[in-house]
């Protein structure tokens, strides 16, 4: 049992020995006029100071979760001080183009962001009347986004992958060419990278400079050497600057987070080493609230011209839909783009999966005004041709593709053409909407007008090409 | 923790004797207990001797508001509806001696709230953008004048739920002042017409217990259930305008339904286009830990859509619950109180209400969430054991009932349903079935199609088709049969999908062919139905019956000539039948002379193709 003792130091009471240290987490008793989600630093016996903050707090213990690792504390050597306040991260404009740890602090060499202004990193949860509703169009020179599942201004969209998918390629891209329609406002960038390789960050970083944008971006790394539980801080502490950048400086901000599964992975150890109660596969039972507290500092409120717009990257283990960090991540964004292993696989980039993708937001921010009068329907249509298409190929493996209809056969000529030449693009290619709309209409146009019901009549005989729809 | 307003402030004001007498009268009870342990949202507190479980407390020096779930001696367990950050041990837990209530009176219309009643329009013209912790507005506007018209005379004996005055709250609501549940007296006083507060006393009774002082608002429990009389049949529907579920699946005026589905399969439009377009007097909507833009695209978007009766907005008759997911859970389990009990208040009225509630499963995960942090021992999925219970409880406070004033009115439930991965057999989804009659099941696959409403037509049901078909039958007197015929249809054609899945659709004869053709047509041109096409997005009763009608005569007529040697291709490739499956976006509600022509001109082009064809 460690010995007790109290020192006055120059910030608050330290505090010497703790109770228990059990994977992350370390107790300590007999503390007094602490608060629940307080900083703590804790000094091991090597000397170095840890971060940590408070979990739980009674009348008899602190429960501390130690962000850096409790490797190498012992329970009798390990001094702790609680620092009043909770968690804040300073912010300032000057922090775009730095690097940050997953914590905030400088991780370039540069020295420490220099600002008066220190946020709490939990933010507040923004009233939703005083939200304004996203609806400007963003290009992204993507026809798979652009045309099926557009990304509007303070959305939050992310991307469902799976482990091997260009899943770095396809944010870059977007990151490259994202550009509102009318203004070529450049947004400003907030990178967190939760627990990725140290290559998909140098990947990111030289993206980012080649593309002549490192200036606008700001970097928060806890790579996967770091302790995961550090992990939790950081998409918090990005979320407070991209909030400052958006609605203190009335810049656009894009908050990229790669990569989700990791984080909820660290927020399950924290459960577990806490004895709670776990709900679906192991996972705490507040996921949802934890991942919506991230989530949901997206948007753009009354009051400033800002915005935010989030982009999600994480990984589906064994590329499982229903598991559920992307399941209660799909129930609290605005939709979500999925990549599909058969489509990477027959080489087509980006392997978006149409039909299983889906933007909530693009109903609002397309169409006359927006992009382009025929370009809701035209959407629709596609989707809905593209869904039969994938029947067709089902029976087509049964009865053989000899054995379809002239009308069948035209639909498997349309899914392939939309997959290749629609969907398919290069990773430098930057197509306009228009572009897209009327690639779009050329390949819709290989169906006989009368299967297209969802098109009206007008816009039939505006666009449609005659004489391209084969006899199969 | 004070304001200037007139009125006991806040949601602590509860505090305050409860001006209506509708809650459980309460002396200013208020001991002090100290905070002894403080995890998330859950906080330990000692010194709370005399503690009533569910009673409002106020922790710490932001005044944060909890609620009391958990007593053992002068120990007392509160869930605490804001961020608990930096709240320590020892700090004062103030107890205010009554359980969470909710103001009732004129101003609820149109106003947009918090879990806990807090409005948000009010919040955020103090703390800006963002909500601050410990902010407390009134619920109601205490200075704002409401016109009363008062309905009784001095002398006269009243009894509970009668009317004692009325009021126009907004141009669609007339807001009916009652004699609250559990009072009775005679009318010592009350004021002439003219214009008062919420406040003010408008009425002086003499009960049994001495003189009672009746303001027009009045306080309720959330968590107890507001009497009625009686409770009565169903056996009007609730029109919706939304084809699949007036003619397929409808629910009655007091009717209980779930609408279940994965992410991306449209809940939230469904429950927006029935907020929209559906004919109860009043909505209220409740956004329970969902989306926070959601909230903001109902609060654009209402005012500006008229309703289809009487061409006013329709936030005039519409009151909404924001507790979105990243706002605090306890408030978010209590939101969903909060909404029926406001949804009661006007049906004791004798309206007609609908509450939807978007999504009940994250209210079940609230529930677990908090039954976790309080070291309950977790039945299925980590839920607590007493899911059930509380589900009951909730789809419970629907039904067409006979107020205690004497007159029908009925308060349906709509609520959406989140099972994790889409997978129907999950505890949320599961429980909830059992209590409610109407279910209105999304599908994955019909939504990745782009085939909206995806309720899926074989898997959902409806137990009020019997109990409205009268109702129906006033509009078609054939409405009972038109439904089996299209079910059966569809049903048909399910199972010849698995032969066609195996073989294709060549090797079938031509009278099977001719069920998918149909099938077709009835899923594009009836279920499908646009909420963003203007002419589309409601369909009336009438337009419903055209279309049907349409649809099942090119069935019947069809049949036949097949039957008789025509080969289905023929009529296939017949110019009009896309025709009729675009006639639902082409003639809108007040165009039912141009479904006619068509109707007749498709009888003509069958009558000539009957003629080509002689049998």
């Amino acid at each position: 049992m460690a010995e007790f003792k109290l020192q006055v130091q120059d910030r608050g009471l330290q505090y010497v020995g703790s109770r228990r240290i059990e994977g992350p987490l370390l107790v300590v008793e007999r503390v007094r006029d602490v608060g629940y989600d307080e900083v703590v630093e804790i000094l091991g016996p090597d000397g170095r100071a840890r971060l940590g903050r408070v979990l739980d707090i009674s009348d008899t213990a602190a429960i501390v979760q130690v962000l850096e690792g409790t490797t190498g504390l012992s329970n009798e050597a390990t001094r702790v001080r609680f620092l009043g306040e909770s968690f804040r991260l300073p912010v300032s404009r000057w922090m775009l183009g730095r690097v940050l740890d997953g914590l905030g602090r400088p991780a370039d060499g540069g020295p420490p962001p220099l600002s008066a202004d220190r946020r709490d990193i939990n933010g507040m949860p923004i009233n939703p009347f005083a939200r304004r509703y996203p609806r400007e169009f963003i290009q992204t020179g993507v026809s798979a986004i652009d045309g099926m599942n557009s990304l509007v201004r303070g959305q939050k969209l992310p991307i469902f992958s799976g482990s091997g998918l260009p899943h770095d390629r396809l944010a870059a891209q977007i990151v490259r060419q994202a550009r509102l329609l009318e203004e070529n406002v450049e947004f400003s960038i907030v990178f967190a990278a939760m627990g990725v390789k140290h290559d998909v960050a140098q990947f990111f970083i030289s993206n980012f400079e080649s593309s002549g944008v490192l200036a606008r971006v700001t970097m928060f790394l806890s790579l996967a050497d770091a302790p995961s539980v550090e992990r939790l801080l950081t998409p918090r502490a990005a979320s407070t600057l991209a909030e400052y950048l958006a609605f203190d400086c009335g810049r656009h901000v894009l908050v990229l987070l790669t990569d989700m599964t990791n984080y909820c992975e660290s927020l399950r150890e924290v459960g577990t080493a806490r004895g709670e109660i776990p709900g679906r596969k192991g996972y705490p039972g507040y996921l949802y609230s934890d991942l919506a507290s991230v989530y949901e500092r997206a948007g753009r409120i009354e009051g400033s011209d800002g915005s935010i717009t989030q982009m999600a990257i994480l990984t589906m283990p064994s590329d499982d839909i229903s598991h559920p960090v992307p399941d209660l991540t799909g129930y609290i964004t605005e939709g979500q783009f999925v990549l599909d292993r058969d489509l990477s696989a027959r080489g087509i980039y980006p392997p978006v999966a149409s039909l299983s993708s889906l933007s909530r937001l693009m109903k609002d921010g397309v169409g006359e005004g927006y992009t382009r009068g025929d370009h809701p329907r035209l959407a629709s249509q596609l989707f809905a041709s593209y869904a039969r298409v994938r029947q067709v190929r089902g029976l087509a493996d049964v009865i053989g593709e000899e054995e379809l209809s002239r009308l069948d056969k035209q639909y498997l000529k349309f899914g392939d053409a939309f997959e290749h030449r629609f969907i398919g693009q290069g990773e430098y290619e930057n197509r306009t909407i228009q572009e897209t709309l009327e690639l779009g209409w050329d390949i819709v146009s290989l169906l006989p007008r009368d299967e297209l019901h969802r098109l009206t009549d007008e816009l039939l005989q505006e666009h449609y090409r005659e004489g391209i729809a084969s006899d199969g | 923790m004070t304001s200037t307003a007139p009125l006991p402030d806040g949601r602590g004001s509860v505090a305050a004797p409860l001006p209506g007498g509708g809650g459980p009268e309460s002396p200013q009870a208020a001991g002090i207990g100290s905070v002894t342990r403080v995890s998330g949202p859950i906080v330990t507190a000692v010194g709370m001797h005399g503690a009533q479980m569910y009673e409002v407390v106020q922790v710490g020096d932001l005044g944060l508001i909890g609620e009391v779930v958990r007593l053992a001696g002068d120990r007392a367990t509160i869930q605490v509806y804001e961020d608990t950050s930096m709240m320590k041990p020892g700090a004062p837990v103030l107890r205010t001696g009554a359980p969470l209530s909710v103001w009732l009176g004129p101003g609820l219309m149109g106003n947009i709230y918090d879990g806990v009643q807090r409005p948000l329009p009010g919040i955020q013209a103090r703390s800006g953008a963002w909500i601050r912790r410990g902010e407390k507005v009134p619920p109601l506007d205490a200075a704002r004048r409401w016109p009363l018209e008062p309905a009784v005379r001095p002398g006269q004996l009243v009894r509970q739920g009668q009317v004692l005055g009325t009021c126009s709250e907004t141009p669609l609501v007339k807001h009916r002042v009652l004699v609250p549940p559990g009072v009775e007296g005679t009318v010592r006083s009350i004021v002439p017409a003219g214009e008062y507060t919420v406040a003010e006393t408008i009425a002086v009774l003499d009960t049994p217990a001495g003189p009672k002082e009746l303001p027009m608002m009045q306080k309720w429990p959330v968590r107890r259930p507001r009497p009625v009389r009686e409770r009565l049949r169903t056996d009007e529907p609730l029109v919706t305008g939304q084809r699949i579920i007036d003619m397929l699946f409808p629910i009655g005026k007091g009717g209980t339904a779930a609408i279940p589905g994965g992410f991306g399969t449209g809940k939230t439009i469904t429950q927006h286009q029935l907020a929209k377009w559906c004919d109860a007097e009043i909505i209220v909507y409740i956004g329970c830990g969902e989306r926070g833009n959601e909230m903001t695209e109902v609060l654009r978007e209402f005012p500006q859509l008229k309703d289809p009766r009487t061409g006013r907005p329709l936030m005039e008759r519409t009151i909404l619950i924001a507790n979105t997911s990243n706002m605090p859970v306890a408030a978010r389990e209590v939101s969903i109180y909060t909404g029926i009990t406001l949804a009661e208040y006007y049906r004791d009225m004798g309206k007609s209400v609908a509450v939807l509630a978007d999504s009940t499963s994250r209210w079940a995960e609230a529930l677990r969430e908090l039954a976790a942090r309080l070291e309950e021992m977790p039945a299925e999925e980590g839920f607590p054991a007493t899911l059930p219970t509380r589900l009951a409880q909730f789809y419970e406070r629907g039904g067409a009932v006979r107020t205690l004033g004497g007159e029908a009115a009925s308060v349906s439930i709509v609520g959406a349903v989140s099972p994790p991965g889409g997978d129907f057999s999950e505890p949320v989804t599961q429980h909830t079935r059992r209590f409610i009659r109407c279910f209105w099941a999304l599908d994955t696959e019909l939504a990745y199609a782009r085939h909206y409403p995806s309720i899926h037509w074989l898997h959902s049901y409806s137990e009020y088709a019997q109990d409205v078909a009268a109702w129906w039958q006033k509009e078609a007197p054939d409405w009972a049969d038109m439904r089996t015929e299209l079910l059966t249809i569809l049903q048909r054609e399910d199972r010849l999908q698995q032969i066609v899945k195996l073989v294709g659709p060549e090797v079938l004869p031509d009278t099977q062919r001719l069920i998918l053709f149909i099938a077709e047509v009835i899923k594009d041109g009836f279920i499908t139905q646009s909420a963003y096409d203007e002419k589309d997005a409601y369909c009336s009763p009438g337009r419903q019956v055209a279309l049907v009608r349409l649809i099942l005569m090119l069935y019947r007529r069809g049949r036949d000539l097949v039957q008789a040697g025509l080969p289905l291709a023929r009529l296939r490739e017949m110019k009009w039948v896309p025709e009729v499956m675009r006639a639902k976006s082409a003639y809108g509600n007040d165009e039912l002379q141009g479904l006619a022509a068509l109707d007749k001109r498709v009888r003509e082009e069958l009558d000539a193709l009957d003629r080509e064809h002689p049998r």
